[in-house]
């Protein structure tokens, strides 16, 4: 009876999620009439905005990343060891961005930081790419926060600190050497999921003019019938290899000894 | 204040450097979180010359805008109910249904990948199942003469964009509360039965009590999620449905509104939208859980 | 039939049995200790008497009725939990009030009843909390008033004190057990402590991988083990092998001395060996200390327990614990003293493996 039950709410759970990607996947191999072809894909690999604007979007991503690891990391280990009191507060503030809308924020750069402003980044286009930046680890920071967070709380770094002071170790080293190489899963798993947001993000390149996958694979939906859904199928691969890597990554860390 | 007097208490003294630590992520959320967000919201209340004025909230108030505000909310509850429900039963129905163990890591990983599948692809993947020539309309067309069409379900609307986003959220939803499903003790459940609850009764005074504070923080959070979500809805209704963020979107491209500042005003409606979402859901949260420390 | 009877109970997960033919008669009103080493069977009895666990065979009867058809919430047991296992989402009052509340009692009635409860276990100031406001004693105390709050015709408490320090564990037992004979209420208390078992029990079940080995009262089960098990587990019994030397006359040899028992040997043979148990209060080696059968042996240790003087003793290959009642002008034996130990004979007790 209860069995029963269960097993309904499975089921649905299955057919809801799968049936979505049945479809897209169905559809993105009819390109060529009455048969199965991987002519959509071709297509789209084809394409050279494909190309440029899936660079463009990686670059972005593997910046975002980079920054957001020098800014949180440092900051979430100087939280931890100097102001506890400012952790709920901090937390507070990281998690905002998932309660402001995206295009609030946005529409906030750009009316704040346009040709006529007093940081005119949106007037070049290496300006407005660093702006976008930082509206992706914006985006980002609730995950990475959290993760790296996460990832001090099982290492103590107090203890630690105070060992490498006493070697003469100075902040840089401490933080490179001894505090980056013991929360590397968490920065890891925080990157890859940076790496799935900003892949696909629309909204904020859209509105900034940037030539970023989203907006593009939003431009061939418009405009295409098959080839979106090639991108729909690229695009759940990448979310998936990205969550895959964190899987992997988490599961290293666990049969791996814990590094003192 | 004199360099005298600071040095005169040395732990005065040692505090600015403490708090320089964190002054680069102080910058950079005061930069890019909070200035743009208090833009919008001083913004709202300006003419374009700069004065104080209330025109633009009142420029909220006709029935177009409000519509489309209405129905961005009707979206996102319907979808953050229904995400909460569903995500509930398929969770309760790994942790307690007695499905077989190995459910449960898959079930979990797949969570993470599709609660972040979302955005433009989502679309593409719904158009190409409930849209007109998608697979699932079709085989109803075809094999069971059920036209959804007839039927009244369009995925360009109320229904196709709630069933779209439950995408996500059930996901979301699983991701949050299989922890806590996990946390309820097989003790609260023997105890209550042995002191002669039944089974509803113990969900109803015991574990649904315990699990609300959860349940009202997915619900918050999905509610935002939708409400914000421009991308699937963009890519999915182009702007054929008027919800605040696609009216927002087009906004900001080419001034639809006939007036620059209307924008400020219906970008920092969403704020207070998914703010009192968020207000109802501590003041509720704080009710809930008198129990904790 | 006995008021609580168990009969032929076995209980298998999956191809491990964990219980094996379990037979007990409880009387009304007894309190019963189920005693023996962790993952021995004890919870898994319990939770079969209160339908958590449906066994694999054998019946569980209650004042006259089968419980095997009845569900947990059918059987009017009380159940007190290891981990307290206090509802963390209601005050004390509301915890004690659960029961009550689910059976549709009234409300006025529900007051009164709760009032009682907490009146019994002296909490009646603290209603208003919150199980994270209350102390692991203070937490117990609770959920046996919750337990005993719906008149419960048994009640089961597993392990109830093994979360908490020393001194309350020792305070709250005597609670316990003055309240459940106040109430007289059928109880069945499980533990791996010894002396909690000994100390409050009407009588005691000794369990050893899924069997009883032995039931009695503490008495017998502390001066008379049954078995090896028992009389390891139970007490601070010495266990001494010896060789058989005239099974007739009952004569042994322990580490080359001979001592000789008050009855003939039955079944062994000369040269066989065989197990004794003497408890360490019951012998001595003061000047003039009475006793029919003495052995000697060399001091190993003394260590100093408060009331008493505990001395270890080599004698041949066994190790012989005895006790001295602590006074001031006593001279504890030193390390290396060869003394000379006198018993009864009669304390001395054959044991079966
Ligand atoms: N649900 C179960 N599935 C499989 N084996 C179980 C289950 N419950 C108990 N066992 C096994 O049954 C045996 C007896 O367990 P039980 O919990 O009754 O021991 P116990 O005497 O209460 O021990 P403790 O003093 O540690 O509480 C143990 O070996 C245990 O591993
Ligand atoms: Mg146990």
């Amino acid at each position: 009876m209860k069995k029963i039950w269960a097993w309904g709410a499975l089921l649905f759970g299955i057919l809801y999620f799968t049936l979505p990607l049945v479809g897209m996947t169905n559809f993105s191999l009819k390109m060529r009439r009455g048969e199965y072809s991987f002519d959509a894909y071709a297509k789209v690999f084809g394409d050279p905005r494909f190309q440029e604007t899936f660079t463009y979007s990686v670059t972005q991503a593997l910046f975002t990343i980079v920054f957001g690891v020098l800014l949180v990391v440092p900051t979430a280990y100087w939280i931890r060891l100097k102001l506890p009191g400012l952790r709920p507060y901090v937390e507070f503030v990281t998690l905002l961005p998932l309660v402001i809308p995206a295009i609030v924020i946005v529409f906030g750069y750009i009316r704040l930081y346009n040709t006529s402003s007093w940081l005119p980044l949106t007037g070049s286009a290496f300006g407005t790419n660093i702006l976008l930046m930082f509206g992706y680890a914006t985006l980002a920071l609730p995950y990475m926060y959290r993760a790296v967070d996460t990832g001090l709380r099982t290492i103590d770094v107090a203890t630690l600190t105070e060992a490498a002071q006493s070697l003469g170790a100075g902040w840089a080293t401490i933080l490179a050497r001894i505090i980056l190489p013991n929360v590397l899963v968490a920065v890891l798993s925080g990157a890859f999921l940076t790496f799935a947001i900003v892949i696909g993000e629309f909204t904020m390149a859209a509105l900034l003019n940037r030539p970023a996958f989203g907006p593009y694979m939003q431009l061939l939906g418009a405009n295409r019938a098959y080839e979106p859904a090639a991108l729909a199928v690229i695009a759940f691969g990448i979310t998936w290899g990205c969550l895959g890597l964190i899987q992997l990554v988490s599961r290293f860390q666990k049969s791996a000894p814990p590094k003192a | 204040m004199s360099s005298a007097h600071i040095s005169a208490r040395s732990p005065a003294r040692r505090l600015p450097l403490h708090w320089l630590g964190i002054l680069p992520f102080a910058a950079f959320v005061a930069l890019f979180l909070i200035l743009p967000t208090v833009k919008i919201v001083v913004g709202a209340f300006q003419t374009p010359d700069g004065s104080f004025t209330l025109d633009n909230i009142r420029g909220l108030f006709t029935p177009s805008i409000l519509a489309a505000y209405w129905i961005s909310i009707k979206i996102s509850i319907a979808s953050a109910l229904l995400g909460c429900l569903a995500g509930f039963a398929i969770s309760a129905a790994v942790v307690f249904g007695g499905l077989p163990k190995g459910i449960r890591g898959p079930l979990l990983t797949f969570s993470g990948v599709a609660s972040n599948f979302a955005g433009v692809p989502l679309a593409f993947a719904f158009l190409a199942t409930l849209g007109p020539v998608g697979i699932v309309s079709v085989f109803l067309r075809s094999e069971l003469g059920i036209d959804l069409r007839v039927l009244g379900f369009n995925i360009l609307s109320f229904w196709g964009l709630t069933v779209t986003y439950l995408f996500f959220q059930i996901p979301l939803m699983i991701l949050i509360i299989t922890p806590a499903l996990d946390g309820l003790k097989r003790e609260w459940r023997e105890a209550a039965s042995i002191l002669g609850a039944t089974g509803f009764q113990y969900w109803r005074m015991v574990a649904f009590p315990i699990l609300l504070p959860s349940i009202l923080g997915t619900l918050a959070l999905l509610f935002a999620n939708a409400f914000g979500a421009v991308a699937t809805a963009i890519a999915l209704t182009g702007s054929s449905l008027s919800i605040v963020p696609i009216l927002l979107f087009a906004q900001i491209r080419g001034d639809v509104l006939g007036n620059p500042h209307l924008g400020y005003a219906l970008a920092f409606g969403m704020i207070v939208v998914t703010g009192v979402a968020n207000a109802i859901y501590i003041w509720l949260r704080a009710r809930s859980e008198r129990w904790l420390k | 039939m006995s008021f609580l009877s168990l009969t032929n109970i076995k209980k298998s997960f999956g191809p491990v049995q964990v219980v094996h033919d379990f037979n007990m008669g409880i009387e009304k009103g007894e309190f019963v200790s189920f005693l023996g080493p962790s993952g021995c069977g004890k919870t898994t009895i319990l939770r079969m008497i209160a339908g958590f666990e449906t066994p694999s065979g054998g019946s569980i009867f209650i004042d006259g009725k089968d419980q095997g058809a009845l569900k947990p919430n059918q059987r009017n047991i009380g159940m007190v939990f290891q981990a307290y296992a206090l509802f963390p989402n209601m005050n004390v009052h509301d915890n004690v009030a659960f029961g009550l509340k689910v059976a549709g009692t009234s409300k006025t009635d529900i007051d009164i009843r709760v009032k009682q409860m907490l009146g019994l276990i002296k909490l009646e100031h603290l209603a208003d909390r919150f199980p994270y406001q209350l102390s692991g004693g203070q937490q117990q105390r609770v959920a046996l008033a919750r337990a005993l709050a719906v008149k419960p015709q048994v009640l089961l408490l597993d392990e109830p004190l093994s979360a908490l320090d020393a001194k309350i564990r020792i305070s709250l037992r005597e609670e316990i057990r003055q309240i459940q004979q106040q109430l007289g209420i059928t109880t069945v208390f499980v533990t791996h402590d010894q002396e909690e078992a000994l100390s409050i029990s009407d009588r005691i079940v000794v369990m050893n991988a899924g069997r009883a080995d032995q039931i009695g009262t503490p008495f017998e089960i502390y001066n008379t083990p049954a078995t090896r098990f028992v009389a390891s587990f139970v007490g601070t019994l010495n266990i001494i092998e010896a060789k058989v030397a005239d099974p007739a006359a009952g004569s042994i040899t322990i580490g080359n001395q001979p001592v000789t028992l008050r009855e003939p040997i039955a079944g062994l043979n000369g040269g066989d060996t065989i197990s004794l148990a003497l408890r360490p209060e019951a012998g001595s080696i003061a000047e003039g200390a009475k006793g029919d059968a003495s052995i000697s042996g060399e001091v190993v240790s003394t260590s100093f327990l408060g009331s008493v003087i505990r001395t270890r003793l080599r004698v041949g290959s066994d190790i012989i614990s005895f006790d001295m009642f602590n006074n001031p002008g006593i001279i504890p034996p030193a390390s290396g003293e060869n003394v000379t130990l006198r018993f009864a004979a009669k304390d001395l007790l054959v044991i079966r493996e």
